[in-house]
């Protein structure tokens, strides 16, 4: 028999704000010492009250804007309890009775063409911290430093009838929240639960579902499906056990799942409604300004710059990385040409990182710099070759190009006598070139001209030293 | 007597519950299970009291999370008056002289019992005029700091130092500042007397009502009775919240992070197990399952969700009354003293006296107790009850 898989997906993704969700505690890095980012609130000191924060619900309605979702005006918080070490107040505050959005969709690629995928709600939540086990010493630390970070929860519908299409999904919501800078979507900062179960092709009843939980990897994703759903078929075909509805828990080293024991499964959360926090009324001044404020999604940067008539190609490119628009779109702002800036970006800055053994996304420039560049090699001031060399002291020695400029002598007008000394001179010195030439190999010109700029160092106007160089040598005819 | 559970400076005239956090200080609720916990930061009204000048002289016992009658579910000790009677350790300290004022949470009415008891006044503002930054938490949607003192004027005097906006409380009023007045004329203000509340009460509170009531009365108040048919479903609603609200705020003392460890656990579980059942007392427990248990998957909708229903049920008819009258008043308990008995019963009797007690808490709505009475205001009217008070007050002098 041929078998269909039913894929629903809660994704839990880090928003990228300044400070955490209820406290003015910062943003917590791997780096920092265990327990560094806390304070009396988020490690639930009694007495502490949440406050929320105006710019967590801001990024969750970007999201739910942007995988297309009705915007509740009106959301609350709700408290949801159990007891865990990592969990220091003994409930979490998320969105049970009213989350921010609800009924969106969003539109995945796959090899056959694009699949719908629904989303039933997107709610806010704080995140718990972490136990650390010293194995040594046989005792378990708490972290709180991930206490109180906000998270969304993206819940799918059941839409997903493949591996692949939870993984472009994922994709998706990755590079899209990374584009609109919601979340930076790190390694650990995008987690999910995945629901699933398997029917016979055809049929419209839903079978018996597993969920596992927490996974972070892609590939374990992957390789957790496909586990699954052999384990669900034969389960069906030859009896090889009851399928219950079941928690269950991904191990990587032994490449399968595990039931999760009933106790950490089998919990009434009783939830209510958090009296320390106001509904979140979303007026329509307050939206408006949120929409304002979104940055824009990929789709409308690669209209935008299909407007500007950049190759699908660059386009690509520069929309990978929000912070390569955000350079483009600053340089092209100050009123360089978009084909030229993208070049200079996608070639020049590209293969300076590429030397230094780094891709263009980790690309850190001044806009203001590579503009002034690019306008002292347009106005002829410097050629591009200085201009290349400019930019690899910019982005390899942070110095400003202006004075760089300035302390090499690099824009010092060379004039025409200077030149034409230097163009008797090299042909002078290479009588067989020179010969070639007025014998008829008009390439041999070009090495004459790649002499002269040699012995310039680079400066002076290419332009100029051609004509120069042609002129002397037609005499010699 | 001994009021106090931790003495902070002797030159103090104000006494705070052991239910807010004053910095530096060992502060337990009244509970073992927060033995030896230290907070960081004083509760915004403590912080208000220091800025003006006053001095905090102790932490005065209160019983666990402020849960029972008059505090006599303490675990660090219980107040008495001299009689042998209960009340509650800061309305003893105010009667006796010992401190001028006290500050209290009033999340079930027990600082209005107390008050009753020992014959001072207690304030419960409205709700959100008094942060409730640096309370330890019970049933946070209608617990609020109140003032208790030997009259209206005192009481007033402290309740302007201690309310206003805090930014740290996401329920705080928006108002800085709140004018206070102990002085309105009192002549032609219309009174109700809570029908079902008068009939409930003793003959002995029956009567101190009675006076109090032709001490108003000659003062040309109008006096006339109301009925609030469903007040015992309100108590209910509350009850059922309180609970609610308590199991999930205490939930957090479970021996990880601070407070009483117990010295024995093979794992986690047993951990919390027994940290929890060595450091909490039995009304404490008591409100843990009953807390759980309408907060259950199949219980919320018929307890807790109807809880709320009623709770704006209870907030229309209490409008509906204050648009004709300036005041409310009924009884502040059942009996006008208490005997002491076996703490099993806490959780029951207390929640008999919740009858009289709840609808300011439930509705955010000022409350206050004078003369062994209470007086209920529509929300804001502070200066209504305070004036109320006062004229009586002066009249006995």
């Amino acid at each position: 028999m041929k078998y269909e898989v039913v894929i629903g997906l809660e994704t839990h993704v880090e928003l990228s704000t300044k400070s955490k969700i209820f406290c003015s505690c910062g943003g917590h890095s791997e780096a920092d010492q265990p327990n560094d980012c806390v304070c009396p609130a988020c490690c639930g000191m009694p007495g502490m009250l949440p406050v929320t924060n105006r710019h967590a619900v801001e990024l969750a309605v970007q999201a739910g804007i942007m995988l297309n979702c009705k915007i509740n005006q009106y959301a609350t918080f709700d408290k949801k309890s159990y007891y865990y070490p990592d969990l220091p107040c003994a409930y979490q505050i998320t969105q049970w009775f009213h989350p921010i959005c609800t009924e969106g969709y969003v539109d995945v690629p796959t090899k056959h063409g694009t699949s719908r995928i629904g989303i039933k709600q997107i709610h806010m939540e704080e995140d718990a911290g972490k136990l650390v086990h010293d194995d040594w010493a046989d005792v378990t630390y708490v972290d709180f430093n991930r206490t109180s970070v906000p998270l969304i929860e993206i819940v799918s519908k059941p839409d997903f009838r493949s591996a692949e299409e939870v993984l472009n999904y994922l994709d998706k919501l990755k590079s899209m929240f990374r584009f609109g800078s919601i979340s930076e979507c790190e390694e650990g900062a995008m987690r999910c639960d995945v629901n699933i179960s398997i029917r016979p092709e055809g049929t419209e009843e839903l079978g018996v579902r597993s969920e596992i939980k927490n996974m972070s990897s892609l590939t374990a994703i992957e390789r957790a499906i496909k586990y699954e759903v052999a384990r669900h078929i034969d389960a069906l075909e030859r009896h090889t056990e009851v399928l219950v509805q079941e928690t269950r828990r991904w191990d990587d080293m032994k490449n399968r799942t595990f039931a999760m024991r009933n106790k950490e499964t089998a919990a009434d959360y009783r939830y209510f409604p958090d009296p320390n926090l106001m509904p979140i009324v979303v007026d329509d001044q307050w939206l408006a300004e949120i929409r304002k404020n979104m940055h824009a999604t990929i789709g409308q940067k690669t209209a935008e710059y299909t407007g500007m008539g950049l190759s699908e190609q660059d386009i690509a490119s520069l929309v990978s990385e929000r912070t390569l628009c955000d350079i483009f779109d600053a340089v092209v702002a100050s009123g360089r040409k978009p084909a030229d800036t993208a070049a200079w970006i996608l070639t020049d800055c590209a293969g300076i990182l590429r030397r230094n053994g780094k891709v263009i996304g980790e690309l850190d420039i001044a806009p203001e710099a590579l503009s002034y560049i690019i306008g002292m090699v347009d106005e002829g001031k410097i050629n591009r070759g200085v201009g290349k060399k400019v930019l690899s002291a910019v982005i390899e020695k942070g110095v400003s190009p202006e004075q760089y400029i300035k302390e090499q002598a690099l824009d010092a007008k060379v004039d025409e006598s200077a030149i034409l000394d230097i163009v008797k001179n090299v042909i002078a010195e290479n009588n067989k070139a020179v010969g070639d030439y007025l014998g008829g190999k008009t390439k041999a010109l070009q090495s004459l001209f790649g002499c002269c700029m040699k012995q310039l160092k680079g400066k002076g106007d290419p332009a100029v030293i051609r004509e120069l160089l042609e002129k002397e040598v037609e005499k010699l005819r | 007597m001994d009021y106090f559970v931790t003495e902070i400076d002797r030159a103090g005239t104000v006494a705070v519950d052991d239910t807010l956090l004053v910095k530096g200080f060992e502060t337990k609720a009244g509970s073992h299970i927060l033995d030896g916990f230290v907070p960081l930061f004083s509760a915004d009204a403590v912080d208000r009291l220091l800025k003006a000048g006053y001095a905090v002289k102790g932490k005065t016992h209160t019983g666990e999370f402020g849960l029972d009658i008059a505090g006599e579910t303490s675990y660090h000790g219980v107040c008495k008056k001299a009689d042998g009677s209960l009340s509650t350790a800061a309305a003893e300290a105010v009667a006796s002289g010992t401190v001028k004022v006290a500050l209290c949470v009033d999340v079930n009415g027990a600082p209005r019992r107390g008050a009753a008891l020992s014959g001072v006044d207690f304030i419960k503002p409205t709700y959100g005029t008094v942060s409730r930054y640096g309370i330890i938490p019970t049933a946070c949607s209608g617990e609020q700091v109140g003032v208790c003192a030997g009259n209206a004027e005192d009481v007033k005097e402290l309740l302007s130092v201690i309310a206003g906006h805090d930014g740290k409380d996401g329920t705080s009023l928006p108002a800085e500042k709140y004018g206070y007045s102990s002085d309105k004329d009192i002549s032609g203000m219309k009174i109700a007397v809570v029908k079902e509340l008068y009939d409930a009460a003793k003959d002995e509170v029956k009567s101190v009502l009675d006076n109090y009531l032709n001490k108003i009365e000659s003062s040309g108040a109008k006096i006339e009775t109301v009925s609030v048919p469903d007040v015992k479903a309100y108590a209910t609603a509350w009850q059922i919240m309180l609970s609610a609200e308590t199991c999930n705020n205490i939930s957090r003392y479970d021996g990880v992070k601070f407070g009483y460890r117990t010295p024995t656990y093979k794992d986690i579980d047993e951990l919390y197990v027994n940290s929890r059942t060595e450091g909490m007392g039995f009304t404490a427990k008591m409100n843990v399952l009953y807390g759980s248990d309408v907060l259950s998957k199949n219980q919320y909708l018929s307890c807790y969700d109807k809880s709320l229903r009623l709770r704006r049920v209870a907030s229309e008819k209490m409008k509906e009354i204050f648009a004709s009258f300036d005041a409310v008043i009924a009884p502040a308990m059942s009996s006008a003293s208490v005997e002491e008995y076996d703490l099993a019963q806490t959780f029951e009797r207390t929640k008999k006296e919740l009858l009289f007690t709840t609808v300011p808490n439930l509705i955010g709505i000022p409350a206050m107790v004078t003369g062994g009475v209470q007086l209920w205001g529509a929300a804001f009217a502070e200066s209504t009850l305070l004036s109320i008070a006062g004229a009586v007050e002066r009249m006995a002098d």
